[in-house]
């Protein structure tokens, strides 16, 4: 048998159909669905008289829009286009009897978040949702990848996506993190070296020593942003840490089954001689922390270089250049390490797990945010924020001067009230920096936890080293 | 789904590259539950000033380019989010293709889905697509799904590729999920050999 990487042996595993000309029909293990991208797909199926073909295999939370703010049973902080949104999501979780964790349900959480944290994420499943940063699911050693809401619909009625095969990327970092450096900081400097496009048509397998050192939360880091190098997948191969995350989780086999489970996943590795179509290396021990600059995931750089200038650059980026710094309200030449910030948003799918939690208040431990700022945390879930309670990390964030909130998308994408104002600087732990992202006018740095930590303490784009 | 053809028409040129989805339609959009209406908002950030009223300089906004069909663009169109209100809105407002040196792979799809032909060509030949576009409204250019070509109002004709069935599917208007359960049978054979080879599924 020809040599395989994970991908193939995932995509073998799950091939129905394959027609003479390569289009194929991939079987879905694990659909999610949350309020934005599925009302128009289940409106769909009822025009059409169709059902949800396995509902078992369905899962919903609402979560984009959801406000986070302590009061939220109360109907009225929900804008109504927002809680017809959710309505629709509950009445058709309901009509056609899908799992689901409604707003009210202390599981609920970013749908990212939820799906791990539940045990419906496992190796080599596949797993898709309308939402681009389905990617973080490959951090399981699953083939999982965000989707529109017509394939959400197919999805629906027929379990199967129709696909084509993409190509095989491998990006190893090689070598040991030095302290100070994070999963985030991984994900951001892949972005930074191949750009935003260089990963299209691929799909990641990211590999490597310091892959191999990450926890599973920090593995979930580095696939979420495999989107913002234009990859639709990311994974990682499984491994006893991927194992260990899984077993006992609600919706994890037991017993026999998980044997049998073992036994395959056990298999779900790249061989040796797999063919690799794009092959990119980066030392470990070269990634510093990092912070954009600009509008773009691609616009990376260490905390310890300054603004640059678009004649830095080459091509249309030359002119990209100059929009974004004029959009961010940047004068080459500055150090970043100089730049003000008027706000910190911690959480996220790419950061608001408990680990993020933890790194950011290791370093916010006894001290407070800079007079006159913004900092809010918002948990990925209701379960993490329980246990952020449990373990005093609420309190250190609330004595530091931040709000501690309810879970949700929050501030990454600000469909809900938790929004940027123009002019607004961000410091922020999330995945996307493009213009108004975080609202009309908002100016957004994404970095790590602890990063973003350090900002709020010092007021400004802050090297974390320096506090540790 | 409304089948794609041939199609002649005004294009619209915007030079620049990483447009991404929330440039093409903002987040407060997403905020619906129907497919239609939002061509009002395609490029909303970039087509009306904070009063609201329209920006003079963005290209949609300009006599000539008001009912464009096609968008010449640049690289990397359609990065970022998954939202298929970006192709929903791009249709809405009236365009039928968009052409440029490269697409996100999940809003490439998204078109497909919604009877947008996205055209992928070498920078070069879409320069010179931009460079007929910018010539206004009297340049009109004919984009033949047929014939994989696009011809300038100079008589230039550029070939294309298409994936066939991809092809197959938008000239004929096809709806993928009614081709999809012509192959129940292989579906429900797959279910059943997973059953016993991943129960834990």
């Amino acid at each position: 048998m020809s040599p395989k990487t994970l991908y193939d042996k995932i995509w073998d595993a799950h091939l129905v159909h394959e027609a003479d000309d390569g289009t194929c029909l991939l079987y879905i293990d694990r659909h999610l669905v949350h309020e934005v991208t599925s009302p128009q797909a289940f409106e769909g199926l009822r025009m059409a008289g169709r059902t949800v073909h396995a509902p078992d295999k369905t899962i919903g939370v609402p979560d984009h829009n959801v406000p986070t703010t302590l009061d939220r049973a109360n109907a009225a902080t929900m804008t109504e286009d927002s809680r017809i949104q959710v309505e629709a999501l509950d009445k058709n979780a309901k009509d056609f009897g899908i799992h689901y964790y409604p707003v009210s349900d202390v599981r609920q959480g970013i749908v990212h978040i939820v799906g791990p944290e539940q045990g419906w994420t496992l190796p080599g499943m596949t797993v898709v949702c309308g939402d681009s940063h389905t990617a973080t699911h490959g951090a399981f050693g699953a083939l999982a990848h965000g989707i529109g809401t017509s394939e959400v619909e197919h999805v629906l009625a027929t379990q199967t996506l129709i696909q084509r095969k993409g190509k095989n990327m491998k990006v190893e970092i090689t070598g040991k993190l030095a302290p100070g450096v994070t999963a985030k900081d991984i994900t951001l400097s892949v972005i930074g070296k191949t750009g935003t496009a260089g990963g299209t048509g691929y799909v990641i397998e990211y590999c490597g020593e310091a892959i191999r050192d990450l926890s599973m939360e920090g593995r979930m880091t580095v696939c979420n942003m495999a989107i913002e190098g234009g990859a639709r997948a990311g994974l990682i191969a499984p491994d006893e840490k991927t194992f260990e995350y899984c077993k006992g989780r609600p919706h994890a086999p037991k017993g026999a089954q998980w044997e049998a489970a073992m036994t395959w996943w056990k298999t779900l590795f790249s061989d040796e001689d797999a063919h690799w179509d794009k092959v990119v290396t980066i030392r470990g021990e070269d990634i510093a922390p990092v912070v954009t600059w600009g509008t773009s995931p691609e616009d990376v750089l260490p905390i310890t270089a300054s603004v640059p200038a678009p004649s830095d650059f080459k091509g249309g980026k030359v002119d990209a250049a100059r929009r974004s710094l004029d959009y961010m309200g940047l004068t080459a030449g500055t150090p970043l390490a100089e730049v003000p910030i008027d706000t910190v948003f911690i959480g996220s799918c790419t950061n608001g797990r408990i680990e993020d939690l933890r790194a950011a208040a290791a370093i916010l431990k006894g001290k407070k945010i800079k007079d006159g700022l913004r900092a809010m945390v918002v948990p990925g879930s209701g379960l993490v924020r329980a246990q952020a309670e449990e373990e005093g990390l609420a309190q250190i964030f609330i004595d530091a001067g931040f709000e501690w909130r309810l879970a949700g998308c929050s501030m990454c994408l600000a469909m809900n009230p938790d929004q940027l104002a123009p002019g607004e600087r961000c410091a922020a732990t999330s995945n996307r920096n493009f213009e108004g992202r975080q609202g009309k006018g908002g100016r957004t740095h994404l970095m790590s936890p602890a990063m973003a930590a350090a900002a709020a303490v010092t007021g400004r784009l802050t090297d974390v080293r320096e506090m540790m | 789904m409304e089948k794609f053809e041939k199609l002649t028409g005004i294009a619209a040129p915007m030079d620049m590259i990483n447009i991404d989805t929330d440039m093409i339609i903002p987040k407060q959009f997403l905020k619906t539950i129907k497919r239609s209406g939002l061509g009002v908002n395609l490029f909303d950030e970039m087509r009306y000033l904070d009063d609201g009223s329209e920006n003079p300089d963005f290209v949609l906004n300009k006599p000539a380019y008001r009912n464009a069909e096609i968008l010449v663009t640049g690289d990397n169109f359609g990065c970022g989010s998954s939202r298929e209100h970006a192709p929903w809105a791009i249709k809405d407002f009236g365009i039928r293709c968009v052409i440029a040196p490269g697409f996100a792979d999940i809003f490439f799809n998204n078109c497909f889905k919604n009877g947008i032909l996205p055209v992928v060509l070498p920078q070069e030949q879409v320069d010179v697509l931009m460079k007929d576009a910018e010539k206004g409204a009297n340049a009109r250019m004919t984009v033949d799904l047929d014939a994989q070509t696009i011809t300038t109002s100079d008589g230039e004709t550029i070939s294309f590729e298409v994936d066939a069935f991809r092809k197959h599917c938008l000239m004929n208007g096809l709806d993928d999920i009614g081709l999809t359960l012509e192959k129940a049978p292989a579906i429900e054979t797959f279910e059943a050999q997973a059953a016993t080879s991943r129960p834990w599924v």
